[in-house]
């Protein structure tokens, strides 16, 4: 679990941090550094601590670092399942802290090393080889250490379970009683790791580290961090995104029980008090002028026209390859559709908070950081310091689905901004938003229409496909701006662009909008849209053609052996073409999202009434080696119901600029008795782990959608199912 | 000033009677294992037990819960012991973690009363409490854990 509440482990860190780079990645460090390390010895000689990674204290316990936001995908246990695999540790041992912000140490590799942060479910495929390499050179040190202490050949030992063994003499050392000497030796190079069948851990059953805090109420998240003497804020912010503050009367809350400040901020006007509460209902009594010459006024349905005109002119081309025009004007048959989708709230239950404590000359901040890099540049921007007198403490999230790796930092900033304002208080700031700050507050998953024609030759093969996005861009305007070529941003056309069908013509483009509503990331970014269109058409062709759905895919996926093995075995598990009650059909999908392969296949039923119940998802899933199989089901298991939650009822939208939503009464997700049944079948794989946080959200809509069509005939276009308005 | 009987202890608070018990709980006791998540009884995170039935903290004022027992996941037994609590630790039910309590809460509330539940009751005792993780499957399958139902 955490430690910060243990203040030996956090004394620790700090001297760690400061300590001529002791802890410094070996790995990566030039021989240079790594000999000057060396020669500057332990900076704690009782603990052993030889990356960035991983410590061995005196009492035997094993402390994994974690440089990933934990936010209920696992990292906390698959991260410290590698770590402990190599170096041969007992999972009871084996305790978790997380990695403060330093991108020098914690640089995130698959995201290329620049920047430290949690995202595009890269964790593990980013820190396969890292932390495996980790665990084995502490291993082979600790062996070393215990061959110098028993006057023994090295070869002739073994690790096993937290200890090194002498099998011939019957002697046996545990890590903690070598970890002092091991911190004196030097570190070898080129530490070979274990061949899979040597594996205890990967893939096999290890509980998850943070079960037995979240069972009773100990686990730490950011909204829990009780500094002493905090103060807690609350902010008014603008009605309609982009409107100012014009000016305000506080007189009135000033003058309630609990309020200690009221200041304004550029993000609106901050209520301090003792408690959420206090500072909420204050802020109630809060009169606000606001300007909204430059606020955003447009309403759902203009937008949604607007996009659909711009359907109609050629956009940026993402993608090509042959003659489109020309395939599809000969096509036999031509099938084409526009599909809409809303703009979505992440909804995470923890709401976005943040703890701030700043003096002159340093900032700490508590949050659940899912951009530890980004966010110590920001806050530190905000608070007039340079970024290393930033502290980032990475605490457990409540969910962030995303909304926690905003590139601008919004909700840390403010509770710097708050913190500033405050300083004469002399009070850690504890910033809070209510949900219905949190659904209004912008950040959205961005609204999409698309267009896909395509055609079919007379023996029903696809002969063209060409495909049209309209939307807002995530990254334009952003530190990511840089993923953007020739005006096309990656992740709008994410799943499209990349369509996996063996189509000879086709072409994806693209008309990026731009529109005063805040966009970001959400679970599986550019495929919650690609996979449901492109899954959805390809359904519709194998109709048209009277083929089979999985077959018709099939038959197009003989060069992707990853898509047509799940498909394959999602088919086969749920019995596919097996015949089904009166009212019950199924429907399938396949996607590929972050080098993650799932195809789910939904079985939904329909009463007479047109009211409908999915009853059963089944989903395959190729995600590589399976670290934890039990946490890659619960992931799949997840992501389904996020999807579902989405395609079911997940709408923001917009009147005369005002978000019409505010909390999860009107916006509406899965409750425990419109489950589905859900199996998850994992596919056998020896290529290195891929990612499982998110690709199980692309398939399920379109699987659902594909269902519904195939019991009722009925053409779905547009998301979500059951709106609420 | 209001006197609170929670987990077995008494606390004076002199709080606002309209305060929610959520925030009596949380920022004056400072017992944080009960969450706010909406604060208007739509998501269950903030649930805990009010002399035995499991009720929406946020929307309870104080007021109401004088001379009554308070429990909340803190209390619900001291070393994670409770058969839901065991259940939960057994199937790894929790993802992010943060509706957990409320999930705990209201399961162990519906045992009290029902001791072996059927689909329907599970489904009627635990509508009310959201988990965006979508642990809904686990939740079920450590209820029935916890009673000694065979699961389906």
């Amino acid at each position: 679990m955490n430690d910060l509440a243990n203040p030996s482990r956090r004394a620790f860190l700090q001297v760690s941090a400061v300590g001529a780079g002791l802890v410094i990645g070996f790995q990566f460090a030039p021989r240079a550094a790594r000999a000057a390390m060396l020669a500057q010895g332990p900076v704690e000689s009782a603990a052993f601590a030889p990356n960035a990674f991983l410590r061995i204290d005196p009492d035997n316990t094993v402390v994994v670092i974690v440089k990933h936001l934990e936010m209920g995908q696992g990292v906390y246990t698959g991260l410290p399942t590698l770590v402990a695999e190599e170096l041969d540790a007992d999972w009871g041992q084996v305790h978790v802290e997380s990695a403060p912000a330093d991108v020098k140490r914690y640089a995130n590799l698959a995201w290329g090393g620049s920047a430290q942060g949690t995202g595009g479910s890269t964790s593990m495929r980013g820190s396969w080889d890292q932390l495996r390499h980790a665990g084995a050179t502490a291993r082979a040190l600790l062996i070393a250490a215990a061959a110098q202490r028993w006057n023994a050949d090295a070869k002739g030992l073994r690790a096993e379970r937290g200890y090194v063994i002498d099998a011939r003499s019957n002697r046996r050392a545990s890590f903690g009683e070598l970890a002092a000497l091991a911190a004196t030796l030097p570190i070898p190079q080129d530490v070979p790791l274990k061949v899979p069948r040597e594996w205890r851990l990967i893939g096999k059953h290890v509980p998850r580290t943070d079960t037995a805090a979240k069972v009773n109420g100990t686990a730490v998240y950011t909204i829990d961090h009780h500094l002493p003497n905090a103060l807690t804020a609350v902010v008014a912010r603008p009605p309609v995104f982009g409107a100012k503050l014009k000016r305000y009367d506080a007189s009135k809350a000033l003058a309630m029980k609990g309020v200690k400040a009221v200041v304004e901020i550029a993000q609106g006007v901050a209520v301090v008090a003792t408690d959420f509460w206090h500072a909420w209902r204050a802020r109630e009594a809060l009169i606000i002028e606001w300007d909204r010459s430059a606020g955003f006024t447009a309403s759902s349905d203009a937008i949604r026209e607007q996009y659909r005109a711009l359907l109609r002119q050629p956009g940026a081309v993402a993608s090509s390859r042959g003659e489109v025009d020309a395939a599809l004007n000969g096509a036999a048959k031509r099938i084409e559709a526009e599909f809409e989708f809303p703009y979505l709230a992440h909804a995470a239950m923890e709401p976005l908070n943040c703890v701030v404590r700043l003096d002159d000359k340093s900032c700490e901040v508590w949050a659940g950081s899912q951009s530890q890099t980004l966010d110590q540049a920001k806050a530190a921007a905000t608070a007039g310091l340079k970024p290393e007198q930033v502290t980032i403490h990475t605490l457990l999230a409540g969910g962030s689905f995303g909304r926690h790796a905003n590139p601008i930092s919004d909700y840390i900033c403010e509770a710097v901004a708050v913190a500033k304002a405050t300083r004469s208080l002399n009070a850690p700031i504890r910033l809070c938003w209510a949900r219905e700050d949190d659904m209004r507050g912008g950040y959205y998953r961005p609204a999409y229409v698309h267009a896909i024609a395509a055609g079919v030759d007379k023996l029903g093969r696809p002969v063209g496909w060409s495909h049209r996005i309209v939307g807002q861009s995530i990254v334009a305007g952003t530190p990511f701006a840089g993923m953007m070529k020739d005006g096309i941003d990656p992740t709008s056309v994410e799943g499209a662009s990349n369509l996996p069908y063996a189509i000879p013509n086709l072409r994806v483009d693209l008309h990026t909008t731009s529109l005063g509503v805040p966009v970001l990331w959400w679970r599986s970014v550019g495929s919650t849209h690609t996979a449901f269109s492109t899954e959805v058409m390809i359904d519709r062709l194998a109709h048209a053609v009277g083929k089979d759905a999985v077959a018709f895919r099939l038959g197009l996926l003989k060069e992707r052996p990853h898509h047509a093995r799940v498909l394959k075995l999602a088919a086969q598990k749920a019995g596919w073409g097996k015949s089904l009650p009166k009212g019950h059909a199924r429907g399938v999908a396949v996607h590929e999202a972050f080098h993650t392969f799932v195809a789910e296949v939904a079985e939904v039923s329909v009463a007479d009434d047109g009211s409908f119940r999915i009853e059963r998802v089944v989903c395959a899933v190729d995600c590589g080696v399976a670290v934890n199989p039990d946490i890659v089901r619960a992931q799949m298991e997840s992501g389904i119901v996020f999807g579902l939650s989405a395609a079911l009822y997940g709408e923001i939208s917009f009147k005369d600029g005002i978000v019409q939503q505010s909390n999860f009464h009107d916006y509406p997700v899965l409750r425990i008795g419109d489950m589905p049944r859900i199996e998850v079948h994992i596919v056998k794989s020896s290529e290195p782990p891929t990612g499982v946080g998110e690709p199980a959200v692309p398939p399920i809509a379109p699987a659902v959608v594909n269902a519904l069509f195939a019991a009722t005939g009925r053409r779905i276009d547009r998301l979500p199912l059951r709106p609420m308005a | 000033m209001f006197s609170l009987t929670v987990n077995g202890k008494s606390h004076q608070v002199d709080v606002e009677p309209e305060m929610p018990l959520l925030w009596v709980l949380r920022d004056i006791i400072g017992l944080t294992g009960t969450k706010y998540a909406c604060g208007i009884s739509q998501c269950g995170a903030c649930t805990v037990h009010v002399d035995g039935e499991a009720v929406r903290s946020c929307v309870m004022p104080v007021s109401a819960a004088v001379g009554k027992r308070i429990t909340t996941i803190e209390g619900l037994s001291t070393d994670s012991s409770h058969p839901v609590q065991r259940a939960w630790i057994e199937l790894d039910v929790p993802q992010c973690g943060y509706c957990q309590s409320g999930q705990i809460m209201a399961a162990a509330a519906l045992l009290a009363k029902t001791p072996k539940p059927t689909d329907a009751d599970i489904d009627r005792a635990m509508s009310g409490v959201l988990c965006r993780c979508g642990t809904y499957l686990r939740i079920r399958a450590a209820i029935k854990k916890a009673a000694g139902v065979k699961a389906v």
